[in-house]
Formats: structure tokens, sequence, C-alpha cells
């Protein structure tokens, strides 16, 4: 019982906190509960993990309803892992925002900035903890609708178009997804994901529940921002304040990958799957989702537009992970959605500390800083090596274990676009840490300091996080390979 | 709309019924249909025919926006509060069948407490949109 | 023939479904292409909707001497869904009148021109 209250906190938690931050009075009591909230999360979805791991699958029964007639929570080794990265990135966020908000925000909006960070962040663990796909819907459009609210309170005017481009297309994948759910709904009677698992196989050859599996995974693809479905995404990454940046980064696209697993592993039957190009798909767009994105990055002038084009390839990644479909390249996705997640963390925090000083990340404006700015461009170089994945930092085992499942499978052109991938990953780091350390300094930013320690502190703890990841895979690939276990995948 | 006499009277006899109307849909929401979703909207509509008949200002002085603010949020507040006593009596999550001596009327209060939390809620967030799109244009 | 009519209400839902998706990506005014959203979005209501209804069903509340009610379940999601799409079309105009404010324009290309010039 115990157990399932915890699930549940989670989720209620920050529900609960979001309204009652939107009327706390002005100033840093609001930053206070957020951060308490964020906290207790994490520990909270730490207590979850060890007690999936001990104790197996959670399940909580919504309002004393047993499933499959009420909602229930279904915690196994792969959600419970989602939650914690979530939630520990949020716990991270949160000491860097205070400073970055009190500087991007104005103050009559920030109780409002941290309440709809606490939606989003309710919304993000809703996700991962319900076993009911109906509500899988709900929390996504609470986590999508604060986004796009947190992404249009960014500075620049190009915040408020980029954030309604992402509301149209979010709401046409949520949509989409909606219109899936409706499709297996009318062919099996249940929202239940494990009922719907046990009774889909018995519907499996049916056009509609076909038809339902595409819409419900291309409704995802658009919020994963999948290749080539990513056009909202370096608009929305580039003029959202620094914070979400980093938050969302961080967790909102590695929660829609959760969903997909979710969905081509444990909803649908193999046989829904393989009457669809699913896996070729997948390895497609993954594969011009790397090349183009990448390429796309070297040309960007703004660093937050790079790394966001950036992201899209490394999505590309997970989706080859996804497209492969053997055991050890879909523990490959888990572990690079958990090693991305670190290293846009810390690259983006080092870029914010770049905007809370001197207000700009276009290249030609940035010329110089890592003289003055040593603790952020160390950052950034070693952020940047994880993204390139240099051996010895976390980048370097996600992609290690994908080249080895295209190995197993001996698919020569996926092992050339990997290694592509991170040769024109050099490039783009590259061009960043040229302008940092090699141009000579613009004139405006002669007597810019380093950035304060509130900043530059979580920023380190990501940075060291994926140095650590990069030499004790204990964790990461050990929760991964748990997960895989999980869904059942069998090794090809 | 000052000068719009039969407008002015015929709102001003109808808005206490349309409240009255709302109240019904909150309460009875328990037995038929209706529930905190509707009686929430026809509530607001009220005030909303109020404002466009009255103005932007009158209306405000009738319902103040900042307390529509903490009304939205005491709304979502009674709804995961009541979740979180069913927690302290022994049950699950919003299982309303332990806040009474008998799983009905258990049962009954909780989902009326529930629908009162919707009703708040949705009743002050359709005013928070229509006040701030109205309000927009105004210098 | 049969087919065509005996499935009328899947005809509407994919009818409103085109128009709304064609109006999103064909139009450049901001306003319409919410309209458009939510004319998508009602299609789908439509669709959960219509799916609810068992033939010679009575609307499902408890009544003496009715045997067969439509399935209730359909109507409480769309009315979840309902409140989405209301959160989703006011935070989509919200958005407009600040880019209205902010551009002076609520035409995408105008917009497109407006960012470029700088």
């Amino acid at each position: 019982m115990m157990q399932g209250h915890t699930s549940l906190l989670l989720v209620v938690l920050p529900l609960i906190f979001a309204p009652i931050t939107a009327v706390l009075p002005r100033g840093r009591l609001t930053w206070l509960a957020t951060m308490a909230v964020t906290s207790i999360c994490a520990v909270l979805a730490g207590m979850q993990l060890m007690m999936v791991i001990d104790g197996g699958v959670i399940s909580y029964e919504l309002g004393g309803w047993a499933p499959p007639w009420g909602i229930e929570y279904r915690i196994d080794s792969l959600n419970a892992f989602m939650a914690l990265i979530v939630a520990i990135i949020a716990a991270v966020t949160l000491p860097y925002a205070l400073l970055s908000v009190e500087k991007e925000i104005p103050e009559r909006q920030v109780p409002l900035f941290y309440s709809a960070f606490l939606l989003c962040f309710t919304g993000l663990l809703g996700i991962t903890q319900t076993g009911d796909i109906f509500n899988l819907f709900v929390f996504l459009e609470i986590s999508s609708l604060s986004s796009y609210a947190l992404i249009s309170l960014g500075r620049r005017r190009q915040a408020l178009t980029s954030a309604y481009q992402y509301l149209i297309m979010g709401t046409i994948g949520a949509t989409f997804f909606l219109i899936g759910v409706g499709l297996i709904y009318s062919e099996t009677g249940t929202l239940n994901m494990m009922d719907l698992a046990a009774r889909l196989p018995g519907v499996a050859d049916l056009r509609t529940t076909q038809t339902g599996f595409a819409f419900i995974m291309i409704g995802f693809a658009l919020k994963l921002a999948l290749f080539p479905l990513h056009l909202w995404l370096p608009n929305a990454y580039a003029y959202a304040p620094s914070v979400i940046t980093v938050f969302l980064a961080a967790t909102a696209t590695k929660v829609a990958l959760y969903v997909m697993l979710r969905v081509l592993y444990t909803i649908f039957p193999e046989g829904v799957v393989a009457a669809t190009p699913t896996g070729d798909l997948f390895i497609l767009s993954g594969m011009f989702g790397i090349i183009s994105a990448s390429v796309y990055a070297v040309y960007q002038a703004n660093v937050k537009r790079l790394l966001a084009y950036s992201s899209v390839a490394q999505i590309g990644y997970m989706a080859l992970g996804i497209g492969l479909g053997s055991a050890t390249s879909v523990m490959a996705s888990i572990v690079h959605l958990f090693n991305h997640a670190l290293m846009k963390g810390a690259l983006f925090m080092a870029v914010g500390a770049l905007i809370y000083r001197i207000g700009s990340s276009r290249v030609e404006n940035i010329r110089g800083l890592g003289r003055q700015m040593p603790w952020t461009f160390g950052a950034i170089i070693i952020g940047g090596l994880s993204l390139i994945g240099v051996p010895g930092t976390a980048g370097f085992i996600s992609k290690w274990y994908l080249v080895l499942a295209a190995l197993e499978q001996q698919i020569w052109l996926v092992v050339a676009v990997i290694l592509a991938g991170s040769l024109i990953a050099v490039v783009y780091v590259g061009k960043v840490i040229e302008a940092l350390y090699y141009k000579p300094p613009v004139e405006d930013n002669i007597s810019v300091k380093e950035a304060p320690m509130l900043l530059l502190l979580p920023t380190w703890a990501l940075v060291l996080a994926n140095v650590y990841f990069g030499l004790d895979t204990g964790l990461s690939v050990g929760m991964a390979e748990h997960a895989v276990e999980t869904l059942g995948i069998i090794a090809k | 709309m000052t000068h719009n006499l039969i407008l002015r009277v015929v709102s001003k006899s109808l808005i206490p019924l349309i409240i009255l109307f709302a109240l019904y849909v909150q309460f009875h929401g328990d037995f038929g249909p209706g529930g905190g979703f509707q009686a929430g909207v026809i509530m607001s509509a009220g005030i909303i025919l109020y404002a466009l008949v009255f103005g932007l200002d009158a209306a405000e002085q009738v319902i103040q926006p900042p307390l529509l603010r903490i009304l939205a949020s005491i709304g979502v507040v009674i709804y995961a509060g009541v979740g979180i006593v069913s927690l302290f009596f022994g049950g699950n999550y919003l299982n309303y069948s332990v806040l009474a001596d008998n799983q009905v009327a258990g049962q009954h209060l909780g989902i009326l407490l529930v629908e009162l939390g919707v009703g708040i809620t949705v009743f002050s967030v359709m005013l928070i949109i229509y006040f701030s799109f109205a309000g927009r244009s105004r210098p | 023939m049969d087919f065509i009519i005996g499935h009328y209400n899947y005809w509407v839902v994919i009818f409103l479904m085109m128009a709304g998706f064609y109006t999103i990506i064909s139009r450049g005014n901001l306003v319409k292409k919410i309209v458009g959203l939510n004319i998508f979005q009602v299609s789908v209501f439509m669709l959960y909707i219509t799916m609810s209804t068992v033939h010679g069903g009575a609307a499902p509340i408890i009544s003496e001497g009715v045997e067969n009610y439509s399935n209730p379940l359909p109507h409480v999601l769309i009315l979840t869904a309902i409140v989405v799409g209301v959160a989703t079309t006011s935070l989509g105009l919200a958005l407009v009148v600040r880019i209205k404010e902010a551009y002076g324009t609520i035409e995408e290309d105008e917009i497109h021109e407006l960012d470029h010039s700088l």
C-alpha cells in the first residue's frame, strides 16, 4: 500500500503546489516552494525505483476502482527510471532557476512561471506513471499546454511565434494520438494498457487496429520531434527562457520516447507492429535526422539553436535504436536517452550562464568569453566532448552500444551514419569552442566576469555526471538492461 | 451599452436565474446530468453577460480579478485535497468510500466536494480568460 | 451504397477532420489556423461520441424500464478532451493577441518577413 502512495504523491504533490505557487506573494518564496517540491519528488522517485527493483511491478488503483475500470498507475523498471530522470533533472534545474529566472522573467510573472513549471513537471511525471492510455493523453496535454506558455515567456518576440508554432504542431500531435486511442478503444473497449495488451492480439489483423497504431505513433513522433516532424523544436528551444530550454530539452522529448517504447513493446502485439513498416521508418528517419540536423547545426549563428538542432540529431540516434529493434539497440536507445538528458542539460545550462552575463547566445557576441568565464567554458568543453562521444564521457557509452547493435545485424550503413554524425558534431562543437576561446573578445564584453556560483554548481553537477556515467555505467546500462527485460524484447 | 434599456432590464432579471440554474446543475450533479464543468461555465456565462451589458469595469467591481486567481487555485486545491484526505482515512487517492461512515454516503460526499472544486475552478478560469481578453484593449 | 450510407457518421468525421487539417496547413492567418485546429479537434470528439452509441440504447441515466444504455465512457473522455480543447484555444488566442501586439500583424508571411529583415 505504502509503495503505491509513493508513486501517487510523485504526481499529486506538484499538482497541489502548482495553484498554491500561483497565489503566493512575489519574491523568492515561490522559488523555495518549487525547489522543495521538486527535491521531494526526486527523493520519492528514487525510492520508487528502489522498490521496483526489489519488489517488482507496483500497481496503484486510483479511487480504489480496480483496473481495467479504474485508472491504474503501473510502475515497472522503465517507468521508474524515466520518473527518476525527470525528477532529478527538475531538482537540478531549480537551483539554477533562481538567478536565471530573476534575470529573464519580469517579476510580475515569476509566481505564474513557477506555477506553470510545476504543472509541466506534473504532466511529465504523470505520463511516466500512468497505466491508462487516456490518462496519458490528459497528462500529455497538461505538460504541453504549460510548456507552450513557458516558451512564450522568452524575452524576444520570436518566443511568441515559436510557442504558437509549437502549440499548433503539438496539438495536432496530441489529436492524432487521440484519434489512435479512439480507434483502438472501438476495437477493444478498454483503455488500460495491460488490458489492451491482453486484448489487442485478438484484433491485430484488423485494419482499424493498424490505423490506430499508425496514428498513435505519428502523434508521438510529432511530440518527440522525430525527423522530419522536428520543425517546431529548434525555434522553441532557441527562444524559450534558459531554464525552460534546459528542462524541456532534458525531459520532454525523452518522455515522448518512453511513450513510444511503451506503445511499441507493451501495448501493441508484434503482429500489428510487423504489419507496418515501423522499424524501417525509424531507421530511415533516424539516419536522415542525424545527418541533416547535424549539418544544419553547423550553420547556426545562435548557439542555443545550434544545440537544438543537435538535439534533433540525437533524437535520431534514439530512433535508430528503436528501429533496429534488438535487445542491444533498444537498450542503447534508453541509455542514450539518459545520457542525452545529462549532456544537453549541462550544455544548455552553460549557454544559459553566457546569456545571464551578456544577454545573447549568438556566436559573434560570445567571442573570447572562454577566457573570462573559464568554468562555464570548461562545462561547454566537457559537455561538447560528451555530445561528440569521446571515450570517458557518457556520450561514448550510448553510441558504443548503438554501434554494437548495428554491427550485430551487420547494417554497415547505420554504422557509417553514426560515425559520420559524430564527426559533424566535432565540427559544430568546435565552432562554439573556437568562438569562445580563439577569437578576440568583443569590446563590450571585456569586463564580463565568471557566472555566479548558483549557476555554475548545477551546471557542473551535470557535467560531472557526464564524466561519471562515462566511466561507471552500472546505473545507466544496468537500468536500461532491466527495462529491456521488462519490455520483453528478444535478442535478434 | 449604457442606453439599451431593454437589454439592461432583461439581463438584470435573467442573471439571477442563470446563477440559480448554475447552482442547480452544480449540486444536482451527483444524481443526474450536471456537475462542476457545466455549472462553472453557466455561472461564468451569467457574469460575462453582466460584463457585456454593463461594461467590464462594472463586472470587475462585482468580482475582482485578483480574487479570481485565488478562487481558481482554491478549486484545484479542494479537488486534490479531497484525494489527499482519503489517503489519511486509509483509502487510495480519491477513494471517496472512506470519507463517511458508509460507502454510499462517502461516495456522495466525495463527488460533491470534488465537483465543487471543479465548479469553482472552471467558473473562475472562464472569467479570467474573458477578463484578460476583454481587458487587453484597455489603455 | 449501403456501405457509404451506413457509415455516414464516419464520413462526416473524415470530412471535418480533413477540412480542419487543410485549414491549419493552408491558411497564413494565425486566427484561421486556430479555427482549423478547433474543427480538427471537434471531428475527433464526434468520432468518439458516435462510437459510443448503442443501437436502440437510451441516454446513460439509470431509469426504470430501460435495459439498453449507450456507453457513457466516451462521453466522459470527450468532456475532458473538450476542456483541453478550450484551454488550447484560449492559450492559442492569447498568443495571437501578444503576437499582434509585438509584430502588428497576424499574417504568417508578414511575421516571417519582419523576423528576417532584422
